[in-house]
């Protein structure tokens, strides 16, 4: 295990952040524009958000990069500026963690299918690489690459990534299938724990998706899977558009009631996706310890 | 003869190689170009749809199927025009203004060429005007909008009433499709169809037209 990960799982169960997008909303982004554009814009209101997850007990937070790769950042006008979004994402982090939590660097899909052509192994592997470069310069503790939803694409970021010898995470979502247990391409969870953990990552995981009640599941078949630990980001279900904004129904306790059963099934590393906020990273926080100290209790008896 | 059954299991099983060239061999052996449609290739599209829908198939699956088809169908297409055959019609297809996400919209493309629609493939962030010109200007007789953000469907609803403004409602079908999308999302802002995924868009494009099931 990667030295990192090691003294971060050590602990107990690590509690990361939740989202950052709808985060930014809050604070005044308008729908539909590029969150990672305020890493230069608005970056008080990025480090607010940063801020506010640091407050409320992560101990490991993301960056706001999750679509500065080249090629989505090309499609914002902002191809340019690759390594500025990254390196001012992850200083803006870094300033909010301080010395006591850890600062992993976000990476999301490139929203090109490999598969019909648009774009090549090479492309992507080139976009990958320069991000994961830009993010261990200004000095990322590990990197995540999230919400991948072909497994091609995430072995490419997996092996882009490698280069620059920081631990990896690598998550997909799983929200297709009969039993919403399969990737938008099929693969199943032991698929994508064989082939992750091939490509070398130090994490593997599940983030996005259909809302925290199918993870547990998830989570299970995944630690069952591979020897490697298992990061888990759920969202605050499925968005309902009321008025033209979009609202998550699923609160902090009812997300924070799965969290005991989560850990059971092997999760070692906690946090929110999409819709989720501090108030949620806070009830994360309180149930893992509430767990944490019965299963003690159950030892001394 | 070209064993048309093996051009059937092709398409079915996305090898484009193979569905192109028994094609190519089944029409130079004379083999009437609409039954080769009708008998064969749609009928396996129809099952790549089935499969899908009952979760044997995923995108992987749906995306080479189609382009098969899609190859296939280019070889006999000619023949059908010759033969007076109407094409089915044209469809411009886009995701919607202020929204960038491609896949779902491109899946859409590539079925409805499987099902033997003309597509205009307009792109991302599409804005209410390009659509309004795919009509005017290439003869669209849909349009298929996309969205995948709760945050972007609105632009569909501000992409009809744009397509009123402009006098080209009553000449065009609107389709919508994506993620945050429902059926009653699209009578809310009064679309002709909707579909839950690609498969679905070719039904509800031939239901819009008034072409019936195939």
């Amino acid at each position: 295990m990667h030295p990192v990960i090691q003294q971060l799982v050590a602990r107990g169960p690590v509690v990361t952040d939740g989202a950052w997008g709808t985060e930014l909303q809050a604070r005044g982004l308008p729908v539909g524009e590029f969150p990672d554009a305020w890493n230069l814009t608005h970056p008080d209101r990025v480090a607010d958000v940063a801020a506010a997850y640091v407050a409320a007990g992560s101990d490991v937070i993301l960056t706001n990069t999750f679509g500065a790769n080249r090629i989505r950042l090309a499609e914002n006008g902002l191809a340019e500026r690759v390594g500025e979004i990254n390196q001012r994402g992850v200083e803006i982090s870094r300033t909010a963690a301080g010395s006591k939590v850890a600062v992993f660097g976000a990476m999301g899909p490139t929203g090109k299918l490999l598969l019909s052509g648009e774009v090549s192994a090479d492309d992507l592997q080139a976009a990958f690489a320069e991000q994961a470069r830009a993010l261990v310069d200004a000095g990322a503790d590990a990197l995540v690459i999230e919400t991948m939803s072909d497994l091609e694409e995430a072995k490419l970021a997996v092996a882009s990534a490698q280069t620059t010898g920081l631990p990896i995470v690598a998550c997909m979502v799983f929200d297709s299938g009969a039993n919403q247990d399969r990737t938008m391409m099929g693969a199943t969870p032991e698929q994508v724990a064989d082939a992750l953990t091939a490509a070398g990552a130090d994490v593997i995981g599940a983030n996005c998706g259909q809302g925290i009640a199918g993870f547990a599941a998830i989570c299970r078949r995944l630690t069952a899977a591979t020897a490697r630990p298992v990061w888990i980001k759920a969202n605050a279900g499925l968005p309902e558009l009321v008025n033209g904004r979009a609202i998550y129904r699923t609160r902090p306790e009812d997300f924070a009631r799965h969290v005991p059963e989560l850990i059971r099934a092997g999760a070692s590393f906690i946090g929110g996706c999409c819709g989720t906020n501090p108030a949620f990273v806070r009830a994360i926080v309180q149930a893992a310890r509430d767990h944490t100290t019965s299963s003690h209790h159950e030892g001394d008896r | 003869m070209a064993d048309l059954k093996a051009l059937y299991e092709a398409i079915l099983n996305g090898d484009a190689k193979i569905a192109h060239s028994l094609t190519e061999q089944a029409l130079q052996d004379g083999a009437d170009p609409i039954t080769l449609v009708d008998e064969f290739m749609i009928p396996a599209m129809n099952e790549v749809g089935r499969r899908f829908e009952s979760n044997e198939y995923f995108v992987p699956e749906l995306l080479i199927s189609a382009r098969a088809m899609k190859g296939a169908l280019e070889l006999v297409r000619p023949l059908l025009l010759a033969r007076g055959a109407k094409p089915l019609g044209k469809v411009a297809v886009g995701t919607v203004k202020g929204d960038l996400h491609d896949i779902g919209k491109n899946l859409v493309a590539a079925l409805l060429e499987g099902g033997g629609f003309e597509v205009i493939d307009l792109g991302v962030n599409v804005s209410p005007e390009k659509f309004i010109a795919a009509v005017n200007e290439k003869g669209a007789h849909i349009v298929a909008l996309s969205a995948l953000l709760t945050t972007t469907m609105p632009a569909m609803k501000t992409t009809i009433e744009a397509l009123k403004q402009a006098g080209v409602r009553e000449k065009v079908k609107v389709l919508i499709g994506g993620a945050p999308i429902t059926q009653k999302y699209a009578e809310e802002i009064g679309a002709d169809g909707y579909a839950e995924n690609a498969v679905g868009a070719v039904g509800a494009a031939r239901e819009s037209l008034g072409l019936g099931a195939k």
